[in-house]
């Protein structure tokens, strides 16, 4: 039996630290640890509620609008208040541009260099040798296809831009809707991009899917997860409410049922926080404690009815009722690519129930007591907000994203997270370069700058500029 | 080849629709084809961070990031490219502090988080032992050839040493004993990262202002170069985020924000926050984001010896006595005094650059003696006094302003 370390893993959004154990060719143990702690929900105790939407979105570059999003769904709650229908229908739109500027970038940039040989350049070499099955003609061919990728990420960034001001860390949501105006011009521009993404998608990027589904069909079975699911629901509609995507869970592939969200508990025993017990994200305190026994990781460990369960495309695919195929590496990144599409189609949809001019959002003041919780999905998997406002100011702040829960480390009863159990039986080539470890943590998505934990302060005194 | 003054204007005019990129790539290829420079090798270190900056630079065009990558930068060491993983990829990076000493530059995205002595960020594997971000940032930066902050966490400390500051987090500078360009936003624009990374490359450090910004894109503030500024001039004030007038009341800091977004835009020049209703907040400031919150709150108050003004008071005032021009204009001057006491100790304005050819210096001396003929045939001689004399008393005011007698070690 080996034990191998790769620290850090690359091509995934900020540090990744995984430990396995071979044996006879095969992971037979996988811990998966994230080493950044920034603690921002901690931050946010004291400040104004009105800044929850700008101020958390800092805490992911690439799924800010998500943060965003969340927060403004935990102040609707806090306020009182709902979004116009045209401020609805941005604020989707604006999230529409985010996920297909995520799933794109996420293939052409992270995911396909594990298939396909890149130039011979840094930051592309130096790179393991091995196991690139794709004949010569393919693989360039889908190296120029990246490059027309990262062109289509940032043309999807330049979409989201029009109603979004900027992106990374779009400006313009608000709780109930968006400042920017609905004007015909813009509406235009962002169907003009829209459609040529669409249409890329559907011709390109769904092809080139397919060419490496083809070339690496073990990966159909390589990374399989217990079939545990969960979503929050995305693209909530005007008016009703009602989600584009539904929330659900699904626990080992069985029968999709309804999402309760007191059965959300966190737990801390291998997560370098002080203390060992559940807690619950409405009322979780903890201390960080980096020299805690047994602790590997900054992650908490976010449980379902004490399940571990994996979210993202793969997990929204399964719950839709649309894909059964299985849980693997390659199911991942086929449901990515599809739901890509999925969304373009759905963006259309929402244009064409704009009213050019009509109110994008409607003034709102805040409270002084009130208490609100946000759930969307994100690209990634659920995202929730739990927040508290007590005195016109944030009281309490508790996060739980989608990496928390698809990279969670053990819980109290010593439960695998969901990657740690889908690296097991990951057969290995070559124990020095694990390059079937890095797919199939790839194939998650994982974004560690979520992974963020709140401690509790003081309230601190007022903001002095 | 340009000059590093043509360069410079071309960096400060970017028009809409056009990204500085663009121009930047003919140069750098006819650089290339000269061969008066090769490609820079970098390490870019992403510590406590978002990704957001790199992912900014993943929104650079014309050229492309993988012409970015291809054309201008090296990238040996940056985790979220590179296709090495583990030791392989530690390899790389100490194979390039080590062989490129004195040559590579270092790129750093994120504060460094020195809580528990830097624990709280752990990058790589050293002999089994972690390394702390802070102890990697320390060790490679001494070799540096140049280290440059991308965002405002890695440049001030940002949002992640936002208070209470759980991780200790810190801007770069202050960790490194060393000279760090800082290029600040949240995140940073792609055009500012390349415009830097392609001046140092062409023609060294570029001029920098106390804040060691380069004065090519932070020289003014929001507010100066805003589209909504003749609507703050003439007292029309929006009531809440997204309406229309100037959004100073809802609690735009484009007053106190140095960046040039106004002009440049974002994301290929599709928008920006204040064109599309939402306030400034600040994001490229080195007091964001504590010093900008609460975001949709109106600058502070403004103590004057008569009375303590605000902006409420100061639009009341407008309209009971329809003095609008007069009156923004007293609350502007009064708050840029406030305005330079706290937030910008030490930035300088814009100064015009020296002549590079004789060519040059006699074009200058040229418009320079039509401008004054032009003066003097519309100004007595006595309003030409006065004029000095104002102007001598703004230079002692300026003066004390920006040469303060303590620096603060900034």
């Amino acid at each position: 039996m080996t034990k191998k370390t790769i620290f850090p893993v690359s091509r995934v959004h900020e540090p990744l630290r995984v430990d396995v154990e071979i044996q006879n060719g095969q992971v037979v143990e996988a811990t998966v640890g994230a080493t950044l702690f920034r603690g921002f929900e901690n931050m946010m105790i004291g400040r104004d509620p009105r800044d929850a939407a700008l101020f958390t979105q800092r805490i992911c570059g690439i799924c800010s609008t998500a943060h965003a999003i969340s927060a403004a769904l935990a102040l609707q709650q806090a306020f009182g208040v709902l979004p116009t229908p045209n401020g609805q229908h941005l604020i989707n739109m604006i999230f529409a541009g985010d996920i297909i500027q995520n799933h794109i970038r996420h293939f052409y940039l992270l995911v396909i260099y594990d298939y396909v040989k890149g130039p011979n350049m840094p930051p592309y070499s130096p790179r393991p040798e091995g196991d690139y099955r794709l004949p010569q003609k393919l693989n360039e061919e889908l190296i120029t296809h990246t490059k027309e990728g990262m062109l289509k990420a940032m043309r999807a960034h330049e979409m989201l831009a029009i109603f979004g001001a900027k992106i990374p860390m779009q400006q313009t949501i608000l709780v109930t809707g968006v400042t920017e105006q609905a004007t015909a011009d813009r509406i235009s521009a962002y169907a003009s991009i829209l459609h040529e993404l669409m249409e890329w998608v559907e011709k390109v990027h769904l092809y080139d899917v397919a060419v490496l589904a083809d070339y690496y069909k073990d990966y159909y079975t390589i990374g399989s997860s217990k079939g545990n699911m969960i979503s929050y629901g995305m693209f909530p509609q005007p008016i009703t409410g009602r989600r584009e995507y539904a929330s659900g869970v699904m626990l080992a592939k069985g029968e999709v049922q309804a999402l309760d969200i007191n059965k959300i508990s966190e737990d801390i025993k291998y997560s370098w926080y002080q203390g060992d017990t559940m807690q619950r994200p409405q009322e979780g305190t903890t201390i960080p404690d980096r020299n805690k026994a047994d602790a590997y990781s900054w992650v908490k460990a976010p449980r379902y009815a004490g399940q571990a369960f994996e979210g993202g495309p793969l997990a929204r695919a399964w719950l839709s009722g649309k894909y059964q195929r299985g849980t693997g590496v390659m199911d991942r990144i086929i449901t990515r690519a599809q739901e890509t599409l999925k969304i373009c189609q759905l963006a259309e949809e929402w244009l064409a129930q704009l009213s050019p001019g009509g109110p994008t959002h409607t003034p709102y003041t805040s409270v002084m007591q009130g208490e609100g919780v946000g759930l969307t999905d994100a690209m990634r998997g659920g995202l929730g907000h739990w927040l508290r406002i007590k005195d016109g100011k944030i009281d309490h702040y508790q996060i739980v994203t989608p990496t928390t829960w698809t990279f969670s480390p053990r819980d109290n009863q010593g439960q695998r997270g969901p990657v740690e159990e889908a690296l097991l039986g990951t057969p290995v080539a070559n124990t020095e370069d694990l390059v079937e470890v890095g797919r199939v943590i790839r194939s998650f998505d994982p974004c560690f700058t979520c992974a963020v934990h709140m401690i509790d302060a003081p309230e601190i005194p007022t903001m002095i500029i | 080849m340009l000059s590093r003054r043509e360069f410079i204007q071309l960096c400060m005019s970017a028009t809409v629709g056009m990204s500085l990129t663009e121009y930047l790539i003919p140069v750098m290829r006819s650089t290339f084809a000269q061969s008066k420079t090769t490609k820079a090798p970098v390490i870019w270190l992403e510590l406590g961070s978002c990704t957001g900056n790199s992912v900014s630079l993943e929104n650079a065009i014309n050229p492309s990031m993988e012409q970015l990558l291809s054309e201008i930068l090296d990238v040996r060491y940056h985790w979220l490219l590179n296709v090495a993983q583990g030791d392989d990829l530690t390899k790389a990076l100490e194979d390039t502090v080590e062989k490129e000493a004195g040559n590579f530059w270092l790129i750093v995205e994120g504060s460094v988080m020195t809580a528990d002595n830097g624990r709280y960020n752990e990058i790589f594997m050293r002999n089994d032992k972690m390394v702390t971000g802070m102890e990697a940032v320390m060790e490679i930066a001494a070799k540096a050839k140049y280290v440059i902050s991308v965002g405002d966490c890695a440049a001030f400390g940002g949002p992640s040493a936002a208070f209470p500051n759980p991780g200790g987090a810190k801007g770069v500078w202050e960790v490194v004993k060393r000279q760090v360009i800082n290029i600040p936003g949240c995140p940073a624009h792609p055009d500012w990262m390349s415009g830097t990374f392609t001046h140092l490359l062409l023609y060294g450090v570029p001029e920098l202002d106390s804040y060691n910004r380069p004065l090519l894109f932070f020289s003014k503030t929001i507010h100066d170069l805003c589209e909504r500024r003749q609507q703050f001039e003439d007292g029309i004030f929006a009531d809440f985020p997204g309406g229309p007038g100037c959004l100073y009341k809802v609690g735009c800091k484009g007053p106190v924000t140095h960046a040039d977004c106004p002009l440049r835009q974002w994301n290929h020049g599709v928008n920006w926050p204040v064109k599309a209703g939402a306030p400034c907040i600040g994001c490229a400031s080195p007091h964001f984001p504590d010093g900008m919150m609460p975001f949709y709150n109106h600058l502070p108050d403004i103590p004057t010896s008569f009375a303590t003004l605000n902006i409420k008071k100061i639009s009341a005032g407008l309209v009971a006595f329809g003095i609008g021009g007069v009156g923004t204009h007293f609350a502007a001057a009064v708050l840029k005094k406030r305005i330079h006491k706290h937030y910008i100790k030490g930035t300088k304005p814009l100064e015009t650059l020296p002549p590079e050819t004789l060519e040059q210096a006699k074009q200058e001396l040229n418009e320079l003696t039509k401008q004054k003929n032009a003066l003097l045939s519309i100004t007595t001689k006595s309003d030409v006094k006065q004029a000095l004399r104002h102007r001598k008393w703004w230079r002692r005011k300026l003066a004390d302003f920006f040469y303060p007698k303590d620096k603060g070690g900034e």
